[in-house]
């Protein structure tokens, strides 16, 4: 009780580790969110080095080798319809479907997070106005929309990807809306006021500190459904253009020899699962590591 | 209006006005308020729920929904007018010159940042000094509030901590900026007994120390005259009486006062007998009486009651009543 006379011990002024620290620390506690995070790296190491790592060209086919099972000798991994290796076409295949289901997810995220906190803080007649536009989008279901949005853009991988951010803003505004709104009447927001912070402040702060991580985490959740839409898109021929080897395109395509080759069929699908399962995992261990009150 | 204190007030509300307009029909929340508040000094608001104490004080900060709310008659704290306040003036005043004290501390703070972060960060916004020598404020400010192992619970979030602590790191969060005049909100509402008696001790020992003005909240009379130097009673949006804790409690002479002193469980009190209450209700503020708010429910209300608004009335030095019958009301 009068440690204040007393000089202070030079610790005690030690600032504490941040707050990224101390989640990176909470994160390292949960060994499967660990091994997901590890195969995401893998993936995405696997994509950005394709060309080192692939045995064949993704391209090149050949008549003569059609749909051999996985174990052929140098197609470890068999070959698909047009005799292309299927280890080669994988590979490759992660670098469209990663950028696919990251990329549109992130702007996605950028803007209908702004729109969200904005309209959520502001609320009124601003938010009446933005968040109705946002649910003339959500009325549509969203494959619907994408595959309007990209059919009126004209195909290609730029169009598909501004129709996946299209359909992918108003989830997320939709979200950073209400968890905003159920900051904004909370008390520490006016015991913030009360202490001198302005409206700035207080988004930058109080506001997206609170937000960020549950929006964060729904976004995340948005990776494989992007995944998969682009597929959809890429099979109607509104986003990748075959020969581009795509996982999603690589599925639709081997649809046909379901029952010649069942395992060959599924392995695009498999990967698909492995990359959407891992991105979920691991965002679910963030979550709880983001969430310091746990 | 008060004994001592040959300096002018600390902080003056004259004729205090506030309407919530955000309803069907404006709510006249506020109903002519004048409190000066002196160098050094405690002033309690004791009232029951929606008697407009924590309007008059949230008023202070200008904490209303401006769009919804009018303010009108005059806050000054020392040279500052603080309806007169816009922008950058407005947030730099608040916290700086005024701060608050807010009646549960869990809900009150960050949940996602640490309890010293929202010190510092208080300190940085208003001072502009280095985040270590923040951090060592923050530090001294612990100590100071009285929380063990301060160092430690500076990197702690406001989840981890109890009740009492919490209530204690608010205090120091009010103080981080050395304001003149602290507002609390029913600050030791949301705690248990034995809990509120250390912070209220905590409190009054600080205003002593530091100097402090106050204004403090409560709708529990005990409460207040724990830490007062002088009791403004409030009801119905007025102050209906306002002097010294002795003479309030003491020789109380606004029937509503005389009524919330007798309602006290407290004395001797025969066992088996049931406990005064005042007859009816408060009244709706959207629809008040023209007169006498008090009036309908007044065992001394006659007809000049209803006629206008009863203006204070010194009874004795420094003791205004807002009644005219205070010949009824005073010690036979």
């Amino acid at each position: 009780m009068s440690t204040a006379a007393e000089p202070l011990p030079a610790a005690a002024i030690l600032r504490s580790p941040g707050y990224w620290v101390t989640v990176g620390r909470r994160f390292r506690r949960d060994p499967v969110a660990v091994i997901a995070a590890l195969v995401v790296l893998a993936l995405i190491l696997m994509a950005v080095f394709a060309p080192w790592l692939a045995p064949h060209d993704p391209l090149q086919g050949m008549t003569l080798r059609r749909l051999k099972p996985p174990g052929t000798e140098g197609f470890p991994l068999g070959t698909d319809e047009l005799g292309r290796d299927m280890l080669s076409r994988l590979i490759f295949g992660a670098r469209i479907s990663l950028f696919m289901g990251i990329v549109p997810v992130f702007v996605a995220l950028a803007v209908g997070a702004a729109i969200g906190i904005v309209s959520g803080y502001a609320g009124g007649w601003t938010n009446t106005i933005l968040m109705r536009t946002m649910d003339v989008f959500f009325a549509f279901p969203s494959v619907l929309l994408a595959v309007a949005l990209a059919g009126a853009l004209g195909p290609g991988i730029f169009n598909g990807m501004l129709a996946l951010i299209l359909v992918f803003i108003p989830p997320i505004a939709r979200v950073a809306e209400s968890v905003t709104t159920g900051v904004r009447t909370r008390d520490f927001v006016e015991a913030a006021r009360a202490s001198g912070a302005g409206a700035l402040l207080i988004i930058r702060k109080h506001v997206l500190g609170n937000v960020l991580g549950p929006i964060f985490v729904y976004a995340m959740s948005l990776i494989a459904v992007s995944m998969i839409l682009a597929s959809g898109l890429s099979f109607l021929g509104l986003g990748v253009k075959p020969p581009q080897p795509d996982w999603g395109l690589m599925l639709n395509t081997l649809r046909t020899a379901m029952y010649s080759q069942p395992l060959l069929c599924a392995l695009p699908g498999v990967m698909i699962f492995i990359t959407s399962i891992s991105f979920n995992i691991m965002t679910d261990g963030l979550r709880s590591a983001m969430d310091i009150k746990a | 209006m008060t004994p001592g204190s040959g300096d002018e007030a600390i902080l003056d509300i004259s004729g205090l006005r506030v309407t919530f307009t955000g309803g069907p029909r404006p709510v006249r929340a506020v109903d002519g308020v004048d409190l000066k508040l002196w160098r050094g000094e405690v002033v309690a608001l004791l009232g029951e729920s929606g008697s407009g104490k924590s309007v008059t004080l949230r008023s202070i900060l200008r904490l209303h929904p401006e769009k919804k709310t009018r303010i009108e008659g005059g806050i000054r704290v020392q040279d500052v007018d603080v309806l007169r306040l816009k922008g950058r003036a407005l947030a730099d005043f608040r916290g700086k010159r005024v701060s608050m004290i807010f009646q549960e501390p869990m809900l009150a703070m960050d949940p996602v940042y640490t309890v010293g972060r929202q010190i510092t960060e208080s300190i940085i916004k208003h001072e502009n000094v280095s985040p270590d020598e923040a951090r060592r404020r923050a530090l001294t400010l612990f100590e100071q509030v009285r929380i063990p192992s301060p160092a430690r619970r500076l990197d702690a979030y406001p989840h981890e901590m109890s009740g009492g602590m919490r209530q204690r790191a608010m205090i120091a969060l009010a103080l981080a900026c050395n304001p003149q005049v602290l507002l609390a909100d029913e600050p030791t509402t949301a705690l248990d007994a034995t809990v509120q008696v250390q912070i209220l001790l905590l409190l009054r020992e600080l205003q002593h120390q530091l100097g402090l003005s106050m204004i403090f909240v409560t709708h529990d009379i005990s409460v207040g005259v724990e830490v007062a130097d002088r009791i403004a009673v409030m009801y119905a949006g007025r102050i209906v009486e306002i002097g010294s804790v002795r003479d309030v409690i003491r020789s109380p002479r606004h029937p509503y006062t005389i009524g919330l002193m007798s309602t006290r469980p407290h004395g001797g009190r025969l066992l088996g007998n049931r406990l005064p209450a005042i007859p009816g209700s408060p009244p709706d503020l959207a629809n008040l009486p023209p007169g006498c708010a008090f009036a309908p429910r007044c065992p001394h209300a006659g007809e000049v009651c209803g006629v206008s608004a009863p203006a204070p009335v010194e009874v004795s030095a420094g003791h205004w009543v807002r009644c005219v019958r205070t010949d009824l009301t005073a010690k036979a």
